[in-house]
């Protein structure tokens, strides 16, 4: 389980590596709230490498969106695949989230 | 291709540490894989529904105290997966604990989609006590 920050122009992306649970998920928050913290306004968690996300998992995605929308910025996601994809429609998270198809499509997208 | 081996049933007590949850989490799906249980399966249903479990009976059950036990089980029953977690708290009422995502205000709630996920990923969750609180979880293999 890691999280990897690159940048690519003004947007910080966040590959997650592995799962995000409710083990791990706060290392995530930080690694978000550190690139908020250095101005970063926009925030792309990018899930190609991910196997599962929990409850918890979610809930941190929807905190950060919070925190990012009170900032002026906005965290977008890219790359579910068809089970991580069925996790956000269930929850009804694909109608809270901006969700791209690609990493490159959602750089487009900001 | 040949099918693995069956493996053992798991029976298997964890301090109350979320650290402990994706090894667990591994150990039962690689007896789904054993057992043929498809790919979706291994890679939403069980992770998810178990993590959920897990990540109650630590968190809520026995409110992350280390000392506290949860008892962890899993066996193959012919074409189904059953799943026992038991926690040392005084349990709860799993219908009026599940939320709907969908009602109003819940989708930006942090919290509270846990018991939905479990029950939407599962064919049966049940509750009950038995001197612990036990949450079941059983899921037919698709």
């Amino acid at each position: 389980m890691t999280f990897t920050v690159t940048q690519s122009g003004d947007v910080s992306i966040v590959e997650v590596d592995g799962q995000l649970i409710v083990s791990n998920r706060q290392e995530l928050k930080q690694k978000v709230l550190d690139q908020l913290e250095k101005g970063t306004r926009k925030v792309l968690v990018d899930f190609a490498r991910t196997s599962y996300i929990d409850s918890s998992g979610l809930g941190v995605l929807v905190s950060l969106a919070k925190r990012m929308r009170e900032l002026g910025g906005d965290l977008r996601l890219a790359n579910l695949n068809d089970d991580l994809q069925t996790l956000f429609e269930l929850t009804k998270l694909d109608t809270l989230f901006q969700i791209s198809e690609s990493r490159e499509r959602a750089l487009e997208s900001f | 291709m040949e099918a693995a081996p069956a493996l053992e049933d798991l029976d298997i007590r964890i301090p109350s540490d979320v650290q402990y949850i994706a090894d667990i989490v591994d150990q039962v799906v690689r007896r789904c894989a054993a057992a043929q249980f498809p790919r979706r399966q291994l890679a939403l249903n069980v992770p998810v529904a178990l993590t959920e479990a897990l990540s109650n009976a630590i968190l809520r059950g026995n409110r992350e105290v280390v000392s506290r036990v949860v008892h962890v089980r899993a066996r193959m029953e012919a074409d189904r997966l059953v799943l026992e977690v038991r926690d040392e708290g005084e349990g709860f009422d799993l219908d009026a604990c599940t939320e709907d995502p969908a009602r109003e205000g819940n989708l930006v709630r942090e919290d509270g989609r846990g018991l939905f996920l479990m029950r939407s990923l599962m064919d049966h969750v049940e509750r009950y006590s038995d001197g612990g609180n036990v949450v079941r979880l059983t899921l037919r293999r698709a």
